[in-house]
């Protein structure tokens, strides 16, 4: 029964990872971009919702509608104003724009909030619980953690499939030179999707800090789960990413368990390993394109 | 007989290299001259910092190869020292290229792994191979990475501290030269002009014969030796050290990455330049860990979009000099000097 209980933990836990991986794989998906500060920026998020709900008084869960459109507002600026520059054949650029970025936002808030960990409380919906057998609990918050993000991922494939705005996402992802020869201004596309990937992984460093405490330098532990998440539902596939979210998941709750009950593995090692593996067997990931 | 040749060597090529061979003399003889060590000790880690910066420089700047993994080869470094000297008996300094002919091995599967993600992907997948190492150094019975190890004195093997702390900074010493030795040597061999090739246009490089993943492996796993050599001194120059320590992304990789980045990415002056620029500022910054990140990682990030080769590019643009005999350059009747 533990091991059903460590699974259902995982699939939920999942959600979150599958929620914060989201902008990642957006970045990814339509302009190529690798954004190495991407669990910082998670962080920075949480600490957001830290000061804005001490500040206001208010729920952290309230402070979501000072938190992610601020975040989305600093995506789109960074990426028109400083990410833009670094977009080109070669990846180096980016790489070290965002790395660089990503260590000063780790010492930034180190010199803030030091190196105390925080948590962010919601109240009682933090503990209630609906209870399946004796055993099986799932937590009311977790759950509807992973509604939020298969909401998210969902709006976002309609977002994409549908609008027009969704269409110049792909268009200028298939081909930037074409797409600002139809008239789109792919400069404005670009900033677009940071300011989507930034809100959403803002909303993923709430959820996160009302889950469990954080610190400053835990981003990078972050940026591996979903990177992980992203490459094993298969790189640009939006439900891949809800997978391989899915999947880390439970790669942690079941390697914590076994290294509770056997002493050996252990959850982020677990999760290492089984995306090596998908690597090995399945370059492309689970829900992958075949060609690149 | 053509009267045109093809030459490596300008006037200041050739003062650069004597320049930095007189420098590796001039090096060489200091604990004879620097008595109580006070210069000694603050060079063997910039040193090792010389030697780190330009196997990271080799790999990103020549084979296009951005590792963010780089203190996987530090650790194994690190622990393949602690288990040849002290557990089994090796002497320490014997056991150094040991310890790098272990990162070599280790660097094959990892490149067999990493080398099917492109670019950004490939720079996660080396660091996600990183925290596998450390995770499986940390949970080792044998290892003990978990605890605080250092080298007990009789794994030393009994040579006096004096002895001991010269021939570290000879070590590391070696370790300089010889990390920019090598870039030298690979950018002047067939294998770098292969890499530059690749870096140009891979495709055009492919079809002209450059088998492309041969020659990236060759240069991963040399610089994955040359690394793991570097974290075994590491060892011996500090007083103990922790899985944590001993692969700490931000001491062994980001900082490395920051120096090359802001010295000259792609060149073999740039990453010594960067290195001195950090040692500057570690002086004015001591104690102040989290800004001396702040300051570094920001310049860094801000150079990668304004000068993306470095303070030794914005030298080029002000003056093209060539202190290293890497560039072929046609010489005869008509060519422009």
């Amino acid at each position: 029964m533990i091991w059903v209980n460590a699974i259902v933990q995982g699939v939920l836990l999942g959600g979150l990872f599958a929620l914060f991986a989201t902008g990642l794989s957006l970045a990814f998906g339509v302009m190529r971009f690798v954004n190495l500060a991407h669990g910082d920026l998670a962080i920075l998020g949480a600490y957001f919702g830290v000061t804005t709900s001490d500040a206001l008084g208010v729920n952290p869960l309230l402070s979501l509608f000072i938190v992610v459109p601020a975040m989305a507002a600093l995506g789109y600026v960074l990426q028109r104003y400083a990410f833009n520059y670094a977009i080109g054949d070669d990846p180096l650029p980016s790489i070290l724009v965002t790395f660089g970025l990503g260590i000063v936002i780790q010492n930034a808030l180190l010199e803030r909030y030091s190196a105390d960990s925080q948590g962010l409380d919601a109240g009682s919906i933090e503990t209630s619980s609906i209870e399946l057998t004796d055993d099986i609990a799932i937590g009311t918050f977790p759950l509807i953690i992973l509604g939020v993000a298969i909401l998210v991922l969902g709006g976002l494939g309609l977002f994409l499939a549908r609008t027009r705005m969704g269409r110049a996402f792909r268009a200028t992802s298939d081909d930037p030179i074409t797409a600002r020869l139809m008239g789109i201004n792919d400069r404005n596309i670009y900033g677009v999707v940071m300011a989507i990937a930034f809100a959403t992984v803002a909303l993923a460093g709430v959820f996160l800090g009302i889950r469990q405490t954080f610190g400053p330098s835990d981003g990078p532990a972050l940026l591996l789960i979903g990177f992980e998440a992203v490459v094993i539902g298969g790189l640009g596939s939006l439900w891949g990413t809800l997978l391989g979210g899915v999947i880390i998941g439970i790669a942690q709750t079941v390697g914590n368990q076994l290294d509770v009950e056997f002493g050996f593995l252990n959850g982020p090692l677990l999760g290492h390993i089984i995306f090596l593996v998908v690597l090995l067997v399945r370059p492309n990931g689970l829900l992958g394109r075949r060609s690149r | 007989m053509s009267e045109y040749r093809i030459s490596r060597s300008t006037p200041e090529s050739r003062g650069g290299v004597a320049f930095f061979a007189a420098l590796t003399l001039v090096l060489f003889t200091l604990p004879w001259w620097d008595g109580d060590g006070s210069l000694r000790t603050p060079l063997v880690i910039v040193l090792l910092y010389v030697a780190l910066a330009q196997m990271w420089n080799l790999l990103a700047g020549f084979a296009g190869l951005i590792s963010i993994g780089q203190q996987m080869f530090v650790g194994i470094g690190t622990y393949g020292l602690l288990t040849f000297a002290e557990e089994w008996g090796i002497d320490p300094y014997l056991s150094v290229p040991l310890c790098g002919l272990v990162a070599a091995l280790v660097s094959i599967p990892v490149a067999f792994f990493n080398f099917r993600l492109v670019a950004g992907y490939f720079a996660i997948g080396t660091w996600v191979s990183a925290e596998v190492i450390r995770l499986l150094v940390n949970d080792s019975g044998s290892l003990k990475g978990g605890e605080v190890r250092s080298l007990t004195r009789e794994s030393l093997g009994g040579y006096a501290k004096e002895t001991r702390d010269n021939v570290t900074y000879w070590l590391a010493l070696a370790l300089a030269v010889g990390a920019t030795a090598i870039v030298v040597f690979v950018l002047r061999s067939r294998v770098g002009l292969a890499l530059r090739s690749v870096r140009d246009n891979e495709t055009g490089a492919r079809g002209l014969g450059v088998d492309v993943t041969r020659t990236k492996a060759l240069i991963w796993v040399i610089a994955a030796f040359w690394t793991g050599c570097v974290g075994a001194v590491l060892l011996l120059n500090a007083p103990s050290a922790t899985s944590t320590s001993a692969f700490s992304v931000l001491s062994w990789t980001a900082l490395v990455i920051f120096m090359v980045v802001i010295g000259g990415n792609g060149s073999t002056t740039g990453p010594i330049l960067g290195v001195l620029v950090f040692w500057f500022l570690d002086e004015q910054l001591a104690d102040q860990d989290t800004w001396r990140f702040i300051i570094l990682g920001g310049l860094a990030a801000v150079m990668a979009i304004v000068a993306p080769k470095g303070l030794y590019g914005l030298l080029q643009q002000w003056k093209p000099l060539q202190f290293f005999p890497v560039r072929r350059r046609l010489i005869g009747p008509g060519v422009d000097e």
